[in-house]
């Protein structure tokens, strides 16, 4: 295969992403949200596996090896029983409404490419035009994070961001050292198990999983 | 052989033995009182020695410690300027030391002593190494370590409010200074090495640093308002008053005595030795600071009637006074005149070291008394000159000796900076020839207000008849607090006896700071005179005055005493009104009236006097109630809208805190997205 055709399915798979990313800030169902963070994932590995073909870096198999496993099996799987046995079934509310969520999101994608601008002008990887993609989906993630009232929700954000995160590094410089990734990956699963005993507990407790609760626990003054 | 900084530096280490031997378990009280204080008496007399010698035998010696940071050890140094110092503090520790035996155990029965006697040694202790410090590193470790422990001490009596108010007051004035002496060595090290290098934190490279005039008044300012704030200098002097009274009176003894001393030796250390070339108007800086403290100081503690409040307002003006020789001696060095700047420089040690001991005096007599009686309020005291013979003279000599009366020894480094004064038409600026003459009247003003504010304190505490609802029951103070007076009250005759011997010794500072000595002048008269200048202009014989002193009371007390029947005591005449009370007799407040009509405006005054409702006719009411209430006026003028901008400003920024996470993640969002749009 030729290089340009690889850099074609680059790019294709950088727009998945993207558009998943966007999907996820426009769902309401959780279950659906879980289910787009799993193709998230999914285009993510396959990403990995393609730029380490590409680049001829064997380790970034590994990457996409553990990426499959983790997030697009293992982190729904916790998600998905965190979900049922918390019996979250209606629709999650947002704070502010759904186009203009999206309409912002929109915006910090031409600010990404605005801001990656340069370092598309100096840079030779075949990859390179997608990083913009990739600093978008962490301000996403973020921008989900912000607009959505419940805590599961704010974890899917959370995972979105680090997803951006892991695409902005095997994008820009064919993925970090093994050593770090295996590192955060693991941070992550330990992440989401904390998260989910801590959401069990915390719902358990007060009946509720809605972050404005803890509005309650500030001091007075 | 062993040599003064080695010695300094054992003894020094030996105050940690009270501070294991607390620990120690199965000691009894009274052991572990006698044990720990007699060890820091010999320790702190130690060094004194090794002050006296190092000040004498005119070496500087200079030491590396294997303590400290990597690659950035303790440097120590003792020269003649660290010397006298350590002397001071020395000798003030072993006497307070030996004092607090008695006192503490007075203490011991209802209040837990080891923690007094950790934080005593500590703080004596860290005093040293401040002074023995030749590195910003080492200097501001024992610097803070010297303010923390003070701070557990002034904090000593924790029950009351009043006392973690003064504690909490303290530790921030103390902190604001260490700010702004930190700000001050590290602008030094950075012009002396550069920003790059850390060597330039011993005082070796800043003294070879040729500043630059911009930076070494920003060094200099910077450290000066630190000290200032150690010192309690107005207007930083809102700390003084309130840790000294809550403090136990040993602690407020060396507190007063010998740790305001320490801000005397950094201002000391970095201008004259560190810095070196300066323009005339820090000098003029320092002798404003220094009038304005004196003057303000002793006008406050004239309104006192707490004693250890009134106490402590005289540390302000004895600071103030000291700071008058110092800024005159920058004054001069500044214009070049070497011989003058020595004369004035001998005059601010010498009244710092006589400051250390009266005060210390005093502050011991304070402590006796109080243990006595229970009582700080003057107005409920009276006549304990019955009850307390040994106290009331040891602390009537403190009160001549602060009063800058002879023959004590405040008189002597009073006078000696009246001199400086009248130097000043030499100097060859025309405005500075009209206006420190002023300065020597306000000196002088001051001084008779000293003076009337001891009689004040002897007359109503000693003299007449006890005040108090309760019927004394005052007893004289323990042997060991009478011996510690006694050595006070002894060093304060011997320096005032004897100040050409001693003025030769401290000329060794002079010579070393300004290459300029006294002892041409002082001694060339034989060590009966002191002529500092010249002996056609003035003169002072110590033991002349003693004797004549001496003698005049002698005869007195012949013609008085020697024929029987001469003396014949009778009842108080009362004008026919025949109820006399003791509350009758003249008080504080009453004796202070004529001050506060003359400087009222200088205080914040609330004075009001109400009749209570009565059954008779109005005319003839039953009772009157007096009240007053006198305010520092730089309280509200400059602490107080600076505590209110701090909390309105807290106010404002806690509006940011609304414990939504949304907001919080868009405060991260909007500033990720402008950082990233700056780029």
């Amino acid at each position: 295969m030729n290089l340009q055709v690889l850099a074609q399915i680059n790019s294709f798979l950088a727009a998945l992403v993207l558009l998943t990313a966007f999907a996820m800030l426009s769902q309401r169902k959780i279950n659906s949200l879980v289910i787009l963070f799993a193709w998230q994932g999914l285009f993510l590995s396959i990403n990995t596996a393609v730029t380490g073909f590409v680049a001829a870096k064997h380790h970034l198999y590994i990457s996409s090896l553990l990426t499959l496993s983790l997030k697009v099996i293992l982190l729904p799987y916790i998600l998905h029983v965190l979900v049922v046995r918390l019996k979250i079934r209606k629709e999650m509310e947002t704070i502010m409404n759904i186009p203009a969520t999206m309409l912002i999101g929109i915006a910090l994608v031409i600010f990404s490419y605005h801001l990656t601008a340069p370092v598309r002008e100096m840079s030779t990887l075949i990859t390179r035009s997608t990083l913009a993609v990739a600093l978008a989906t962490v301000m996403i993630g973020l921008l989900m994070m912000i607009t959505r009232k419940h805590a599961v929700t704010q974890i899917i954000g959370f995972l979105a961001m680090e997803n951006g995160l892991f695409f902005a590094a095997t994008s820009a410089t064919y993925g970090m050292p093994l050593v770090v990734e295996l590192g955060v990956a693991l941070d992550v699963l330990i992440a989401a198990f904390i998260f989910g005993i801590f959401f069990f507990q915390i719902s358990t407790t007060f009946d509720s999983l809605s972050v404005e609760q803890m509005e309650s626990l500030r001091e007075d003054n | 052989m062993i040599s003064p900084i080695e010695l300094s530096i054992f003894s020094v280490a030996a105050f940690i033995i009270p501070v294991i031997f607390v620990m120690a378990a199965g000691v009894t009280k009274r052991l572990l009182i006698h044990v720990s204080f007699s060890v820091s008496a010999l320790a702190s007399l130690i060094i004194a020695i090794a002050g006296f010698m190092a000040v004498a035998g005119g070496v500087t010696e200079q030491i590396i410690l294997p303590l400290g940071l990597p690659a950035l050890p303790f440097h120590l140094r003792l020269d003649q300027l660290s010397g006298f110092f350590l002397f001071v503090v020395g000798l003030l520790s072993f006497i307070v030391s030996v004092y607090s035996i008695g006192y503490v155990s007075g203490l011991a029965a209802d209040r837990p002593v080891k923690r007094l006697i950790v934080f005593y040694n500590l703080f004596i202790a860290a005093m040293f190494m401040v002074i023995l410090a030749d590195d910003a590193l080492c200097f501001m470790v024992s610097w803070e370590v010297m303010a923390a422990s003070s701070y557990f001490l002034v904090m000593f009596e924790d029950g009351k409010s009043e006392n973690r108010r003064a504690a909490y007051l303290y530790m921030v004035m103390a902190h604001i200074g260490a700010i702004l002496i930190l700000l001050s060595f590290g602008v030094m090290a950075g012009i002396a090495t550069g920003l790059d290098s850390f060597t330039g934190y011993t005082f070796d490279a800043m003294r070879e640093a040729r500043f630059p005039l911009k930076w070494a008044t920003v060094a200099f300012l910077l450290s000066f308002f630190g000290f200032a704030a150690k010192a309690g200098v107005i207007p930083f002097h809102v700390w003084l008053p309130e840790a000294h009274p809550v403090a136990p009176s040993n602690v407020s003894a060396l507190m007063s005595g010998v740790m305001l001393k320490t801000a005397i030796y950094g201002i000391v250390r970095i201008t004259f030795d560190i810095i070196g070339v300066f323009p005339w108007w820090w000098g003029a800086l320092v002798l404003v600071f220094g009038l304005v403290s004196a003057v303000m100081g002793v006008l406050y503690a004239l309104m006192q009637h707490d004693l250890k409040k009134l106490l402590a307002y005289h540390s302000v003006e004895n600071i103030g006074i000291i700071l008058i020789g110092i800024g005159l001696s920058m004054i001069f060095t500044s214009f070049n005149l070497p011989a003058m700047a020595a004369l004035a420089l001998i005059a601010g040690l010498y009244h710092t070291m006589n400051h250390a001991m009266f005060k210390g005096l005093l502050f011991m007599g304070a402590g006796a008394i109080l243990n006595a009686t229970h009582e700080r309020n003057m107005d409920e005291m009276g006549g304990l000159i019955r009850y307390m013979p040994w106290t009331s003279v040891f602390f009537l000599i403190g009160c001549i000796s602060i009063s800058a009366l002879p023959p004590f020894n405040g008189f002597v480094s009073e006078w000696l900076t009246f001199q400086a004064f009248l130097l000043s038409p030499s100097l060859p600026s025309p405005l500075m020839k009209l206006l420190i003459p002023l300065g020597a009247a306000l000196l002088a003003l001051t001084g008779a207000l000293a003076a009337a504010c001891f009689v004040k304190v002897f007359g109503v505490i000693f003299l007449g008849n006890w005040r108090g609802h309760n019927p004394p029951v005052a007893a004289e103070a323990g042997w060991s607090m009478r011996i510690g007076m006694m050595l006070a009250a002894l060093t304060c005759l011997c320096f005032g006896i004897l100040p050409s011997v001693i003025i030769d010794w401290m000329d060794n500072i002079s010579a070393n700071l300004l290459g300029a000595t006294l002892n041409t002048t002082a001694g060339v008269y034989g060590w009966m005179w002191l002529t500092p200048v010249d002996p056609e202009r003035a003169s002072y014989s110590g033991p002349l005055v003693l004797v004549g002193i001496v003698a005049v009371c002698a005869i007195t007390y012949v013609l008085l005493h020697v024929r029987p029947g001469k003396i014949s005591r009778v009842p108080v005449w009362d004008c026919g009104f025949q109820k006399l009370n003791n509350k009758m007799q003249y008080n504080s407040i009453s004796f202070s009236m004529p001050f506060r009509r003359i400087f009222g405006y200088l205080f914040d005054i609330k004075e009001q006097i109400r009749l209570s409702p009565q059954p008779g006719h109005p005319a003839f009411p039953e009772m009157q109630h007096y009240y007053l209430r006198i305010r520092d006026r730089f309280w509200g003028w400059i602490y107080k809208p600076f505590i209110n901008i701090v909390v309105l400003l807290s106010r404002k920024a806690g509006m940011l805190q609304h414990g939504r996470i949304h907001l919080y993640l868009i405060y991260s969002f909007v500033t990720i997205i402008f950082l990233l749009a700056l780029l």
